[in-house]
């Protein structure tokens, strides 16, 4: 599950890091009395969606008068901004944070991930802030410091000090930059996060260490014990389609094909999905209605498979294995009964009593395609395709 | 595979009073597991499928010499199970759960370093379909009626894409010594590495079957290994071609973050350790058949 960033900044701010004055408006009369409260004389205006490379966008304004701070916030609410990471519809900008200009010095990345093949925390930091670090790896690899934490233990602060001299901040910093990491580690392991990154992190000519922009990420296995971080979650921000599947419990993910896909079983979903891109189609999507594959859970998945209008041939795959394929059949048999399918639908039933099952859906008076094997399957569902 | 379970393995079920640990008790117990079993904190003393409950993994491992478990509790509670198994003595154990955090698995992860190798158990999954050795025992969810006897191990994430792959070689009338579903998360109590290792010292497995997907170092790892270490042959298929870059494919380790972690990526890497790659999910059983035939 992903966050804002003034929500990211909160928590960082709790965990003792210093971040930039600021508040989240939702109208620009809101903005501009926001901006006199906060004061100074320079402001920038930011677009909260729940992505990087918002500046290049235009999703980030600085001003330098509470007009302009409320002009710049008319202009953004309520537009779809599209960056290289929201794909070309782009996500709606429903809040506009506010926030004091900081006099910039230095820019650091600072990112914390999990590292699946030590099994532990992984810092990881550059003096090349402002980059995404993608581009950091490409283009500056050797400016990357990396540091493996102990979970059983924790950061310790030796660990962050040499994190910090890393970095090459001054001797007089040192401290307030170990705190600071230290305090981005302990939301990343206290809070059941899966990333956190803070990019930049700056050093101003105050000499004030800030994060001034913030991504976090949490493990939605965890949410169950972390009510507070749930409460965040800003569904606008997802593909509506994809809502409408965790809602009920199917794992759904949006893609640009035309074959829409009901699976069961995340494994054998991307394997039909890699069936269809060899057979010349392309996904409309990834659906895993999960190994049970229940009639209620199939039901479902028609609705959603059906309200994405790019779809043009439907390929349902099931593997049976507990549940039995003449129970998955008449599963397929009522969901059509309560849902309109217009478009060519293929069948492939596979494992227990697979006979049973596809004369159950024969003697139904459904229109569809039988298919035998997965690669039988992929090539029937993109022979419907152009026909 | 001896090394994980075979017919004399005495299982135990560890959520066995519940919905989930009562069906797939009852179905393994119809397999011909020798299921002994089971623990329910605070049910202890009384029975349950005609089998003795116990309120610790501890007792039910004293009174009834258990050495395998396998979990059906809710993930929240499923960390806390797989430790009090590993203490108790558990030579090996499956974690069905799909949901447990990341944060969980690193803690039972460190928490099992404190046992020397002989006596460290093998956790195997969560997130996962099970441990098959067909025709001796299953403490697992699967379907094993599509597993024919023989001398194929399987090791797959997925559940359904490790069935999908069963059926193929029952077909083609080749059979499976053992397969280990490794499940679908980011941080899993074995690793592809980890059970192929098994599989190279196990007599009674001629070549191993490997079923990945996107996301994560370990088919690379285990590829690396089979390069250094194995005589048997390896073949494996990675699944998620089509898969965009950055999202989750249904399984929580199903997400491309890194190089070396795209499918595309991972099958050069393993073809440059020497193993055969199954170009389609379709032709598993046809790949695994062909390296046969050159054995």
């Amino acid at each position: 599950m992903d966050i804002h960033e003034y929500q990211a900044k909160k928590i960082l701010s709790d965990f003792g890091v210093t971040i930039p004055r600021g508040g989240i408006v939702y109208s620009p009369e809101n903005a501009e009395n926001k901006a006199r409260e906060i004061g100074g004389s320079k402001w920038v205006v930011k677009a909260q969606i729940h992505s990087g490379a918002r500046g290049k966008a235009g999703g980030i304004i600085v001003c330098d008068s509470p007009l302009e701070v409320a002009q710049a916030t008319d202009k953004l609410l309520g537009k779809k901004l599209v960056t290289n990471q929201t794909g070309p519809e782009g996500k709606i900008v429903n809040r506009i944070y506010i926030e004091e200009a900081t006099d910039i010095e230095r820019e650091l990345y600072l990112g914390l991930v999990f590292d699946r093949s030590s099994e532990s925390i992984m810092v990881v930091a550059s003096t090349e802030g402002g980059m995404s670090v993608e581009e950091i790896s490409k283009e500056k690899p050797e400016t990357i410091i990396r540091s493996k934490i102990e979970v059983a233990v924790g950061m310790q602060s030796f660990q962050a000090r040499e994190l910090a001299f890393g970095l090459g901040i001054e001797p007089d910093l040192i401290r307030r930059a170990s705190e600071t990491i230290i305090g981005c580690y302990k939301a990343f392991s206290e809070l059941d996060a899966t990333m956190v990154e803070v990019n930049p992190l700056v050093i101003s000519k105050q000499k004030q260490i800030l994060a001034l922009d913030c991504k976090m990420s949490f493990d939605n296995n965890a949410m169950f014990r972390r009510n507070q971080v749930s409460e965040l979650r800003d569904k606008t921000q997802e593909d509506s389609k994809e809502v409408f599947a965790s809602d009920r419990g199917l794992n759904y993910v949006s893609l640009d094909g035309n074959i829409g896909n009901i699976i069961n079983g995340a494994g054998l979903a991307m394997a039909s999905m890699d069936m269809i891109k060899l057979a010349g189609g392309s996904p409309a999507n990834f659906l895993d209605v999960g190994g049970g594959a229940t009639p209620e859970k199939i039901v479902k998945a028609f609705k959603l498979v059906t309200m994405d209008k790019k779809v043009k041939v439907i390929l349902v795959n099931i593997f049976a294995g507990i549940n039995r394929c003449d129970w998955v059949a008449e599963g397929i048999v009522e969901a059509l009964k309560k849902i309109e399918v217009n478009v060519p639908l293929v069948i492939r039933l596979a494992g227990t009593n697979v006979e049973k099952g596809n004369k159950i859906l024969k003697e139904s008076k459904i229109n569809y395609i039988e298919a035998n094997t997965l690669e039988d399957a992929a090539n029937k569902a993109v022979a419907a395709l152009n026909k | 595979m001896t090394v994980l379970i075979d017919k004399k393995s005495k299982i135990i079920i560890q959520g066995f009073t519940g919905k989930m640990g009562s069906f797939h008790a009852d179905e393994m117990i119809k397999y011909g597991s020798n299921v002994v079993g089971g623990v329910t904190p605070g049910k202890g003393g009384s029975m349950h499928l005609n089998l003795p409950v116990f309120n610790t993994v501890k007792d039910a491992v004293s009174e009834t010499g258990a050495d395998a478990s396998i979990l059906f509790v809710p993930p929240a509670f499923a960390a806390d199970s797989a430790m009090e198994a590993a203490d108790a003595g558990i030579k090996t154990c499956v974690a069905i759960v799909d949901g447990i955090p990341s944060h969980d698995m690193i803690r039972i992860k460190r928490y099992m370093r404190r046992y020397t190798k002989s006596s460290k158990m093998t956790l195997v999954g969560p997130n996962c379909a099970g441990i098959i050795s067909p025709g001796k025992s299953m403490l697992g969810i699967m379907p094993g009626h599509i597993y024919k006897e023989g001398r194929i191990g399987i090791i797959s994430r997925s559940g359904t894409l490790g069935y999908e792959a069963a059926q193929q070689l029952k077909n083609l009338n080749i059979g499976v010594s053992t397969s280990v579903g490794i499940g679908g998360d980011p941080i899993n109590g074995s690793s592809f590495r980890d059970i192929i290792e098994k599989f190279e010292t196990d007599d009674e497995t001629d070549a191993i079957l490997m079923i990945g997907e996107i996301g994560g170092p370990q088919e690379v790892a285990a590829g690396e290994f089979a390069k250094e270490n194995m005589k048997k042959p390896v073949i494996a298929y990675i699944a998620g071609l089509t898969a965009p870059k950055g999202r989750v494919m249904g399984h929580a380790g199903a997400i491309v973050s890194a190089y070396g972690e795209s499918a595309i990526e991972k099958v050069e890497i393993l073809k440059e350790c020497g193993i055969t790659i199954s170009k389609n999910p379709s032709v598993m059983g046809d790949t695994v058949k062909s390296v046969l035939e050159k054995i």
